[in-house]
């Protein structure tokens, strides 16, 4: 019962109890305290006599520091140390690493490298000595800094079945495209931060972190000690997006500093940091072919992606990962290749692999169905595989024809025009456009301890945390569903090291695997419960601390006898994460106007069905979609990281640059959750829905554009300045 | 941030000829001196000298340097006899930000070229002498004219790009008397000494700006950006027009996010004056601007988005 | 260096006094000195609005003014808006349309909401009203007006809504 999930779970379980709180809208538990400014994140904690540190930051993009000038700067005011130690980081590390990741920041990789720590006794201090700190360099390596001037290597193994170049010679309709897509970063609210504080051999560190049981060992391997001995807090996250799923270089910096000194040390890195050293989405080149015949079936799929990163990182933005299920045609090309750059690290921003993919895909189906003469919604229903092609594995649970037709007609689609440039309000074209969202499911290994106290209240704990994505909520639904115990009376304990091993939040994973872990720590709790009360198990209701069944019926704390029953429940990815294809799916439909003149684009509406398994809080996962949207118009519209060619530094590394989309850049979303149960995905028949979202929305945004004012759209975001190098002059040049 | 000594002035007086830094909302020079783009040594407060008023004067409105900039839109009187005015503070940064930002030092604020603002790089703005980034470097935010081999920074506000297009005046005082410019004169070209913005000497302080009387005419301030709100000109255009005996009586134009100025030229107004609106004679007036316009690279596309903004703007406030 | 003359002020209704290194921050004085870490620290130049305070009515990034300068000031942050047991009627909004998901730019939401609906009830106008004598409270209003606190979280439409609960019924 505590192994791996090997066969589908049919029972329906949390169908059959009678809580009845499982997927209700709740407020979310830790909601008051994030209203009134009292939930405590990593920056916030004041151990006594806590320095602080600032990074010193690199000035070259590739070579060797010679020499630091500490002298200058221990002299002064207030400043305690300086460290530049081989254990400090280089670069982040990559999601799960769960080791350390490349250390020792005498040498530099990137423009913008940590390359050293001040500490002093004030903030204000330590970040004017980390300024004045000089450093000799010796600046060396040939990395180049443009990926058209680097190579190119294998990201993946490639998909290749049949012969893609004789699908596309003889398809009676064909696309065969080119999309780029600029790098993007998570910023996330809240700055990397972490305090540091040890108590002889033990580090206690307050942090900022998605996975912590991976945390912890990579920072035990990068500070070359027991992972017993370090205990990371963080539960409260101000935004994670894939940039806090590794241990970054605030962590170990403090760490040594505050083991060199003494006394506990807090490290937050600036904003200009967190966009220059975290973690970057790798720029795209993508080539799209599909092949389709008379009826618009497609016979031929290529999806062939160029990416970047650093030299020796394995990450490779998984940019065809929802391509090699999603549609059909039998000859197929699918592959990610990826250039060694010298710029920051790129790794998992929100929905790795399909934000970026999905958006592209969508908007070459868009230009298919133009050619192939059908609806955009109707190409797609004809595209869906009965099993995943090359691999012939059924698909767990798939609700994008629900999702397309329910959003279709919740949006008003038959309001399209069919042809671009038919609707105009003053200087603004108007159009509609479509796509489909998918995005990958994943099982991760999971526990949680499930404790019902003697007085019939519940305790879940977990180290899995909450980074905006409802983790307290779900998990204690899911307690309170499963033994009958009102939600009141239910407390979740999350983010803490010492608790047991959650999944961590990253790849959407968090609340269906930590989820199956409380799951399979009460479904234990109600064998016991149902002993007790002398009836099967399967007869066992509970409801509101009363167990029934069979005629029988006591109070739970009787059966309790005074005593807490508490069990450790446990998860891991089996047999149905390598027998079914399992994905997360949607539709995305929007409504766009695009200035004539200006080439701005506005959203006017939005609205998107998702189709996740089990919606175990509808409130909460309502707003993870929301999010997602919203990343979508991002992706879309604004976001775009700016690189200098000549030495690989990001210049727009701030919020007044670097565009995430602000309030007024969003409309009122509207989202259609589609209730459904996957049970090859999980027990709680639950998928993941944090990033689907994204996936494939920005290229609605490309469709509608095109249905709005004729342009159709191959680079994003779609700026003013792309726009127009397209758009018609609405008023040719007076000489003409 | 550099140490400095902090002290505050509690009348006009104290703060003329002083050695030491003004600070008034702060919300551009403490975010250079956080990067220690300015390092001043001294700083000397001047919140609570007065000058936040604004006064009727020869039939128009004198704005006290200190004014805010969110009081300044929602001024009654600029609403309804300076849209323009009201309409450029309002497309610029956020609430907060112009709940602090005051008229004196909207019209100091410095340019937000990336290179300025980051310690490492070659900026003659900055560090007089050393070179220049941008030129060859990423210059999407860069201006298409007046530039020099020096520089290629824009002043990035709003504000002052509808006082251009009214032709306010700047009040200046300092310890060897006071003076009053054009607002049109008061930034300056980068020439060969880009590390001075505008024509502010030593010691000077900016004490009030003045609004000629209201002219008549249609005021329209449009402000193309990467996204809806919250984010710095790609281009703005500032334009009062007024048709008379339908011909055009007056064409008063400014251009924001594309000089180290305000841009304001008089010929493309000469063009307008007189003639019937049309969109040929949109187009001809636009392409007299952007003729004289230079990209760098990466912002060439300025060049038909200001063309196309002015073309927008002008069939706006004529209604053809 | 002369000693720096001290600000007296008052933080959500309770004097205080400072007098230290006048490079420190309003926001830092809040959180590192005075332990109100409601006031978020997201980019410390003004370009996300996590650290919006009420000074003298007015909304403003408190990482962009000195402590120093706040003397005479009458400062509120989201800790002087409400409390867990005596929730204000906008953070009950929050919590009823899930306003926040990670909750880091929450509080300046918050304090910057409940500054915008007082400058819309003296008819401020913005950069998206039509006529700016004469201004209606729509969605479109309030989502200019709130376009100086970015959520990365994307609550956007939320945030809105909840807004929109508070506000007097009007337009």
């Amino acid at each position: 019962m505590f192994g791996t999930y090997d066969v589908p779970d049919q029972r329906n379980l949390l169908d059959q109890t009678r809580q009845g709180i499982i997927g209700k809208p709740l407020d979310r538990p830790e909601a008051a305290l994030k209203v009134t400014g009292t939930a405590t994140y990593a920056a916030e904690y004041r151990p006594e006599n806590c320095a602080e540190g600032v990074l010193v930051t690199a000035t070259i993009a590739q070579g060797r520091v010679l020499h630091l000038h500490r002298d200058e700067v221990l002299s002064m005011p207030g400043v305690l140390g300086i460290f530049a130690d081989k254990r400090m980081l280089r670069r982040p590390a990559q999601g799960t690493a769960g080791q350390a990741p490349v250390q020792d920041v005498r040498e530099v990789e990137y423009y913008g490298q940590p390359v050293a720590l001040v500490v002093a006794e004030s903030f204000e201090q330590a970040s004017h000595a980390a300024k004045a700190l000089r450093i000799d360099y010796a600046p060396e390596g040939d990395v180049p800094f443009d990926a058209g001037k680097a190579e190119y290597e294998s990201g993946q193994k490639p998909v290749i079945l049949g012969d893609l170049d004789e699908a596309m010679a003889s398809a009676a309709h064909s696309v065969d495209l080119t999309y780029t897509t600029e790098g993007h970063a998570s910023a996330a609210m809240e700055p990397h931060a972490s305090i540091a504080a040890w108590q002889g051999d033990v580090l206690t560190l307050w942090g900022s972190f998605q996975m912590i049981s991976h945390n912890v060992k990579e920072l035990a391997d990068s500070l070359r000690i027991s992972p017993r001995n370090v205990r990371i807090i963080s539960p409260y996250v101000g935004g994670g997006f894939g940039s806090k799923l590794g241990i970054s270089h605030d962590a170990i910096a403090a760490a040594i500093a505050a083991r060199e000194l003494g006394r506990p040390v807090r490290v937050v890195l600036t904003r200009q940091q967190v966009f220059d050293t975290i973690m970057r989405r790798s720029e795209t080149r993508q080539r799209l072919r599909l092949a389709a015949d008379a009826s618009g079936r497609l016979t031929g799929l290529g999806h062939e992606a160029w990416v970047s990163n650093l030299p020796g990182e394995k990450f490779a933005e998984p940019v065809t990962q929802a391509t090699e299920f999603l549609y059909g045609g039998e000859n197929r090309k699918l592959a990610v290749n990826v250039a060694r750059i010298s710029r920051l690290t790129s790794g998992s921003v929100r929905a790795p692999g399909e934000a970026v993919g999905m958006q592209v895909l969508e908007a070459a189906m868009d230009e298919l169905a133009e050619k192939a003469g059908l609806d955009p919604i109707e190409l797609r229903k004809r595209n869906l595989p009965a099993s995943q092609p090359g691999k012939d594995r059924p698909y767990s649970s798939r609700m994008l024809v629900e999702a397309l037709d329910q959003g279709a007609r919740a949006f008003g689609w038959d309001a399209r025009k069919p042809r671009p440039c038919m609707r105009r309000e003053g200087e603004w074209w108007l159009g509609m456009g479509v796509a489909s969202a998918a995005r990958v499911n994943m099982l991760r290994p999971a526990s949680a301890r499930v404790r019902l106290e003697a007085d019939g209240s519940l305790l879940v704990q977990s180290d899995q945390t909450d980074i905006g994505t409802g983790s307290y909520a779900i998990l204690g639904q899911i307690a309170g569903e499963m033994l009958g115990v009102p939600i009141t009376r239910v407390r979740v304990e999350l983010g803490d090291s010492s608790l047991p091993s959650g999944a961590g939040s990253g790849g959407s994973f968090g609340a269906s695997s930590t989820g199956s872990a409380v799951f399979r720590a009460c479904e234990a709790i109600r064998d016991r419960l149902a002993h007790r009360l002398g009836i099967p198990v399967e007869a066992l209701e509970l409801r509101d601390g009363i167990a029934s069944g069979q005629g029988r019926s006591r109070p739970v704390t009787e059966l309790l006898q005074g005593e807490a029953l508490e069990q450790v429940g446990r998860i891991k990815p089996g047999k149905t994460q390598m027998d079914y294809a399992q994905a997360s799916y949607g539709a995305f439909f929007c409504e766009v106007a695009v200035n004539a003149f200006t080439g701005e684009t506005r959203m006017r509406r939005m609205l998107g069905a998702f189709g996740f398994g089990r919606v175990l809080n509808a409130k909460t996962a309502r707003s993870q979609c929301l999010g997602g949207m919203v990343w979508g118009i991002g992706a879309a519209l604004t976001e775009e990281q700016s690189f200098d060619l000549r030495d690989g530094r990001l210049l727009n590394h701030d919020l007044a640059q670097y565009h995430v989309p602000c309030h007024a850049d969003v409309p009122a979303l509207e989202v259609i959750l589609l209730e459904e149960r996957d049970a090859p995905a999980s027990p709680l028949q639950a998928k993941g829905v944090g990033e689907l979202a994204i996936c494939g929305a920005a290229g609605a945004v490309a469709n509608a554009i095109y249905n709005a004012c004729g342009v159709r759209m191959r680079s994003f975001p779609m700026t003013p300045d792309r726009l127009i190098a397209q758009l018609p002059d609405p008023i040719a040049r007076a000489a003409d | 941030m550099r140490a400095f000594s902090y002290d505050r002035a509690s009348a006009v007086a104290d703060a003329a000829g002083a050695e030491a830094r003004l600070i008034a909302g702060g919300t551009n020079l403490l975010d250079l001196m956080k990067l220690e783009v300015e390092l001043p040594t001294r700083l000397l407060d001047i919140n609570h000298v007065g000058l936040d008023q604004i006064t009727e004067v020869e039939g128009g409105l004198r704005l006290g340097a200190l004014l805010r900039n969110a009081d300044c839109a929602a001024d009654q009187r600029v609403r309804r006899d300076y849209p323009l005015l009201a309409r450029a503070i309002l497309a610029g940064a956020s609430p907060q930000l112009r709940n602090r930002a005051t008229t004196g030092g909207n019209l100091c604020q410095r340019t937000r070229c990336g290179y300025f603002m980051r310690l490492g790089t070659r900026c003659n703005k900055r560090e007089p002498g050393s070179g220049c980034d941008a030129i060859d470097g990423s210059n999407r935010e860069h201006a298409i004219f007046g530039v020099s081999p020096a520089c290629i920074a824009t002043y990035p506000g709003d504000m002052a790009v509808a006082l251009a297009a009214l032709d306010a005046s700047v009040e200046i005082t300092g310890s060897r008397g006071g003076r009053s410019i054009p607002l049109r004169g008061f930034h300056r070209l980068p020439g060969d000494d880009p590390s001075r913005d505008n024509v502010l000497e030593p010691g000077e302080i900016i004490t009030s700006v003045t609004l000629p009387p209201p002219v008549g005419g249609r005021q329209v301030y449009r402000k193309v950006r990467d996204r809806a709100s919250f984010a710095f000109a790609l281009v703005s255009v500032a334009a009062i027009i007024d048709i008379q005996s339908g011909r055009i009586s007056r064409a008063d134009l400014a251009f924001g996010g594309v000089a180290h100025k305000p841009w304001h030229d008089p010929e493309v107004e000469q063009a307008l004056l007189g003639e019937v609106p049309s969109p040929v004679l949109f187009a001809r007036a636009a392409d007299l601007l952007v003729a004289k316009a230079k990209g760098q690279g990466e912002n060439d596309f300025k060049i038909p988005l200001l063309r196309r903004s002015l073309i927008a703007v002008l069939a706006e406030a004529t209604g053809v | 260096m002369p000693p720096t003359p001290p600000a007296r002020f008052k933080v959500n209704g309770t004097p205080v006094q400072y007098g230290g290194d006048p490079r420190r921050s309003l926001l830092d004085f809040l959180r590192d000195e005075l332990s109100l870490y409601g006031t978020k620290k997201g980019c410390d130049h003004g370009q996300c609005g996590a650290c919006t305070v009420i000074v003298d009515g007015r909304r403003i990034n408190s990482c962009l003014t000195l402590a120093v300068m706040q003397d005479g000031c009458q400062i509120t942050t989201v800790e002087g808006l409400g409390s867990d047991d005596d929730l204000s009627p906008l953070q009950r909004a929050f919590i009823a349309h899930d306003g926040f998901q990670c909750g880091y730019c929450t509080p300046g939401q918050i304090c910057s909401a409940s500054a915008m609906i007082a400058e819309l009830a003296e008819g401020w106008p913005s950069h998206v009203s039509d006529d700016l004598l004469s201004v209606l409270p729509t969605d479109e209003e309030l989502r200019e007006r709130m376009s100086g606190n970015l959520c990365r979280c994307g609550a956007y439409s939320n945030i809105i809504a909840a807004i929109r609960d508070v506000m007097p019924v009007a337009g």
